[in-house]
């Protein structure tokens, strides 16, 4: 590795990175996406918020991020992560890949460091850094139209990845992706998230994602969406294609998925 | 497929072809409609007698040609700055907008050929020749960046603000490339309709008894019945139509081929 690996979070630390409290979010056109949402991002952990379409998990993250205000409730964030209410030390991979088509591959990852001020000289090295962590150097010069759904994303990923955040965040980031693409880009997501030591909080729709992806499911509640269960997924990492075979992983898919299902029958 | 090998494509040279073969058909009609009926020139001179009198007439013709350009082209380049930055205050400002949208477009539906004769009575000549160009070009540069300014993927815009841009990088780098398509799209009309402008201008000040563009010179041979100097006026006029046709269009071509659908061949 070739970024300075921070030292493991210490486990007698359960300071959360932030934590959400009794967050309600009511749109202005009255619709209710969220109340009395209660939640806690752990150091290094990787998260799932698993849900019906339209459960609030998007708001939820845009929350997080700070790209909308909640109405009621507080997001608290935790000491060493500071920097993170400002947007620094967050990285977000939207459902779709988000690039500009004007800028190549290398200008879309190198504008977060460009719109904080980066010194123009130390830019060049850092987005470098981050393709070939998403396994893209050889593209900096192709521009989106010329890229794959697939590897647009992965663009999309280095950008989120080139300020070095501790969190990252992701909205249903592989939705739109071909089963293969999305398979893969599980595989590479989890070989980055070990490597880079992130805390990772991912929004998806997707039992079977949610719990190759996870060691923490949050099922939520059909809207307004509040957390209806937790599930730990406890199968050891580097969790490889195999696990998707395995009896384990069908098992922890039964009951994330009985999870979901009760969740939708205590709202109707 | 190499462009040698797609030049030689039976649609391309169908495309190539087929406009050419139609005017020598034309040209040819032109010329047996005139001496079949044996038109004198006064009515409808032959394609042979405005060819020769737009060699004859060169020096004249040529030098009215070269002021309907100049302003033409003053009037153009007034109209795309007027336009794009009245549409960044806009923008910028609702305020502004609000106040002075509706007079824009008062002044775009308002037949420029009835503004003419009051602005002759106001300012000199020229400047008011320049200000009909000016009025009927800058509408469409304006509104159509306007739609472009307003058309920024809302994704791109949340990256903006969680990564704390400030409002003149979000104008630079975010909503003036998005409008770039959009903002040609009006370039591309207003060069057109600044020479519709400067040509009407002319007229209206021919009519006054002043004038030496190449509007004025066909008023002029009209009153004198020199209809085959009005015919070599009009080729000219047409041409230069045409130039600012293509040369708008190969702006836009050179400026959006690297990212843009628009400019982008289907082959892949």
């Amino acid at each position: 590795m070739r970024r300075q690996v921070p030292p493991d979070p210490p486990s007698t630390s359960r300071s959360p990175v932030v934590a959400l409290s009794g967050v309600a979010k009511t749109f202005a056109n009255g619709v209710q996406a969220l109340d009395g949402l209660d939640l806690d991002v752990r150091p290094g952990e990787f998260m799932s918020l698993l849900g019906p379409s339209g459960c609030g998990k998007s708001t939820a993250l845009r929350l997080i991020a700070g790209l909308s205000e909640p109405s009621r409730g507080s997001i608290t964030w935790g000491v060493r992560n500071a920097s993170a209410r400002r947007g620094h030390d967050i990285g977000f991979v939207f459902q779709e890949p988000t690039l500009m088509p004007w800028a190549t591959v290398a200008g879309n990852v190198a504008l977060p460091l460009q719109l904080g001020g980066t010194r123009p000289a130390e830019i060049a090295p850092r987005v470098a850094h981050a393709l070939d962590d998403v396994g893209l150097a050889a593209f900096h010069a192709a521009y989106p139209r010329e890229l794959s759904g697939g590897m647009k994303m992965r663009v999309s990923i280095a950008r989120a990845l080139v300020t070095d955040p501790g969190l990252l965040l992701m909205d249903e980031p592989f939705a739109a992706l071909d089963e293969i693409t999305r398979f893969k880009l599980n595989n590479d997501l989890l070989h980055l998230w070990q490597t880079l030591r992130k805390t990772v909080v991912f929004v998806t729709h997707s039992v079977f994602e949610s719990v190759y992806l996870s060691n923490r499911i949050v099922v939520m509640t059909p809207r307004p969406g509040r957390v209806f269960k937790e599930l730990t997924i406890e199968a050891p990492y580097p969790r490889q294609e195999s696990f998707r075979t395995s009896a384990e992983y069908a098992g922890y898919c039964r009951i994330a998925s009985e999870a979901l299902t009760q969740a939708m029958a205590a709202a109707a | 497929m190499s462009t040698r090998a797609r030049a030689f494509e039976p649609e391309r040279i169908l495309r190539l072809v087929l406009p050419i073969a139609t005017l020598v058909l034309g040209i040819a009609a032109w010329r047996f409609v005139v001496t079949f009926f044996a038109l004198p020139p006064y009515v409808l001179p032959g394609p042979g007698l405005v060819w020769q009198t737009l060699i004859d007439d060169r020096a004249v013709l040529f030098e009215s040609l070269g002021v309907t350009l100049l302003t033409t082209f003053q009037g153009f380049l007034l109209a795309t700055i007027g336009g794009i930055t009245l549409a960044v205050v806009f923008n910028l400002a609702r305020v502004v907008e609000y106040a002075l949208y509706p007079y824009a477009v008062i002044i775009q539906v308002t037949p420029v050929l009835a503004i003419a004769p009051l602005l002759l009575i106001y300012l000199p000549q020229q400047g008011a020749v320049l200000a009909c160009a000016w009025i009927v070009a800058f509408f469409p540069v304006l509104a159509n960046t306007t739609l472009g300014l307003n058309s920024v993927d809302r994704n791109l815009a949340d990256l903006y603000r969680l990564y704390g841009a400030s409002w003149d990088q979000v104008l630079f780098r975010l909503k003036l490339p998005s409008a770039l398509p959009h903002i040609l799209a009006g370039i591309r009309i207003a060069g057109g309709l600044s020479l519709v402008g400067a040509v009407v201008a002319e007229i209206a000040a021919g009519s006054a008894g002043a004038g030496s563009g190449l509007a004025y010179r066909i008023a002029e041979s009209s009153y004198r019945l020199n209809i085959p100097r009005m015919f070599a006026a009009l080729i000219l006029l047409s041409v230069a139509g045409i130039v600012i046709f293509f040369a708008t269009s190969a702006l836009s071509y050179f400026m959006l081929r690297r990212w843009h659908e628009s400019a982008v061949s289907r082959e892949r």
